[in-house]
């Protein structure tokens, strides 16, 4: 027979990190093959499929959260750094400016536009290859633009004064034409085959309010804009999320019971439904040594909700609630938070980093694979 | 950043004829009263066809040939701006 293995309490004190007054403990995760000796903790497919579990919370388009458990940290960071700077984004790279004569100078205004969020057609954006970047020194020829992996917009603005307008407005607005510059001027320009492919969807800013320049009677801005697919490890304009964090489950073990005006202050040190207070009941009260014995209907702190919880340690900074309570976070319990900037939607985001990863991980079997050959 | 391509100097185009009595000039001619000091007798046998700058204070456009002051024809003001390029001009949105 196989030896017995390690309890359910001792599984627990291994998964979870320990969060004390002003240390954090048990951060590495320990479950790796030759560490406890007797135990088989060699990585399998079968078992990984087992104890991974994916929860949501909330799936708005632009705005995802979800659960990741039963991962490495390794694994959750690295979705995470793949969505920060490798998830391939469209946005403004190029700018022929053929006048301005605003007050922002051209490089200035350039880099404005270049940080402006585009959206359009996903499937169009997704048959839109990566731009790359010629680079002589390194004898890198690069692409030439084309339909498939450049697409133009135009910026053509002129300020003029409103004849219509009353004499004495003072307000820029009404007095002249064109005085602010928005995103929403931005005018796409589809060419061959993205006559097609954006027919429905045409590229367009996510925010049509994003102020660009200001502009008086007189002035002009006319340049011709080439967005290409980037990413974001180039630039973060080529970012496709806002945010892209995790953060491990909040745990609160109440070891010893908490009970009448001790369980409003300690709940009070926490954010709001995270602590509820119940009334001790006749059983609880009648358990030996459960602590409540005495007790049948005063209330009691419990834990109602750890996940609302910010960890914030506020309890520990109180003497009476000292040896009453463990914080601790689940190791392998991720909470991963996805905003995009507009252009994908989160959950796409999601699944184009795993699939940036999966290439990954291919790249570098297959590079194994060339060293055991040769 | 991506720096612009300068543009090299166009030396002033030599006398011509058929210059000489373009609109432009004549129209300029009559308003020079201030005639440079320096190197006239270059300026004699050098006449360029107007260059049009922009007033600092009024934004008129203002024709000025090689000798003439520079002064806005609309205002007065002294300060002329030279026009932009009208090339287009090339940037990297970083």
């Amino acid at each position: 027979m196989a030896p017995k293995g390690p309890s359910k309490q001792e599984l627990d004190r291994r998964k979870t990190v320990g969060i004390n007054a002003e240390t954090v403990t048990n951060i590495t995760s320990t479950e790796f093959p030759g560490h406890y000796p007797g135990e088989d903790h060699s990585w399998s497919l079968s078992k990984y499929k087992k104890n991974l579990r994916i929860k949501f919370h909330k799936n708005l388009p632009y705005d995802a959260s979800f659960s990741i458990i039963g991962i490495d940290a390794s694994l959750a960071n690295a979705i995470r750094r793949i969505l920060i700077a490798e998830v391939p984004t469209l946005a403004i790279e190029q700018v022929f400016v053929t006048n301005n004569t605003s007050v922002l100078a051209d490089e200035v205004l350039a880099h404005r536009l270049g940080l402006i969020p585009l959206r359009g057609s996903v499937s169009g954006l997704d048959a839109t290859d990566v731009f790359l970047k010629p680079d002589e020194d390194n004898g890198i020829v690069g692409s030439q633009p084309a339909d498939y992996n450049t697409i133009i917009m135009h910026l053509h603005v002129e300020c003029t004064y409103n004849e219509s307008a009353d004499s004495n407005e003072r307000d820029p607005k009404k007095r002249f034409h064109n005085s602010d510059v928005y995103a929403r001027d931005l005018v796409f320009a589809p060419v061959g085959r993205q006559l097609e492919r954006f027919k429905d969807d045409p590229i367009v800013p996510v925010n049509p309010d994003i102020l660009i320049a200001k502009l008086r009677p007189g002035q002009i801005i006319d340049m011709e804009l080439h967005c290409v697919k980037g990413l974001g490890m180039d630039h973060a304009k080529f970012s496709p999320v806002a945010t892209a964090t995790y953060r491990l489950l909040p745990k609160i073990d109440i070891l010893k019971p908490i009970l009448g005006l001790e369980a409003a202050k300690f709940q009070k040190c926490f954010p709001e439904g995270v602590i509820g207070i119940e009334r001790v009941t006749a059983k609880e009260a009648g358990t030996e040594g459960s602590g409540y014995e005495g007790h049948e209907g005063k209330e009691k702190a419990v834990v109602r909700n750890s996940f609302a919880d910010t960890v914030s340690r506020e309890c520990l900074r109180h003497d009476e609630f000292k040896d009453k309570v463990k914080l601790g976070r689940v190791q392998d319990h991720f909470i991963f938070s996805v905003e995009s900037t507009g252009q994908y939607p989160s959950t796409n985001l999601v699944l184009k980093s795993l699939k940036v990863l999966n290439l990954k991980a291919r790249h570098l079997k297959r590079a194994l694979d060339m060293l055991e050959g040769g | 950043m991506a720096t612009p391509q300068r543009e090299l100097y166009q030396a002033p185009p030599q006398r011509d004829s058929s210059i000489a009595g373009s609109g432009a000039l004549q129209q300029n001619s009559s308003g020079a009263a201030y005639t440079p000091s320096y190197g006239g007798g270059v300026a004699d046998s050098l006449v360029s066809s107007s260059v049009t700058y922009v007033c600092g204070e009024c934004a008129s456009k203002v024709a000025l040939n090689l000798g003439d002051a520079i002064r806005c024809k609309e205002c007065g003001h002294r300060v002329l701006y030279k026009e932009r390029t009208k090339r287009m001009v090339q940037f990297e949105a970083r």
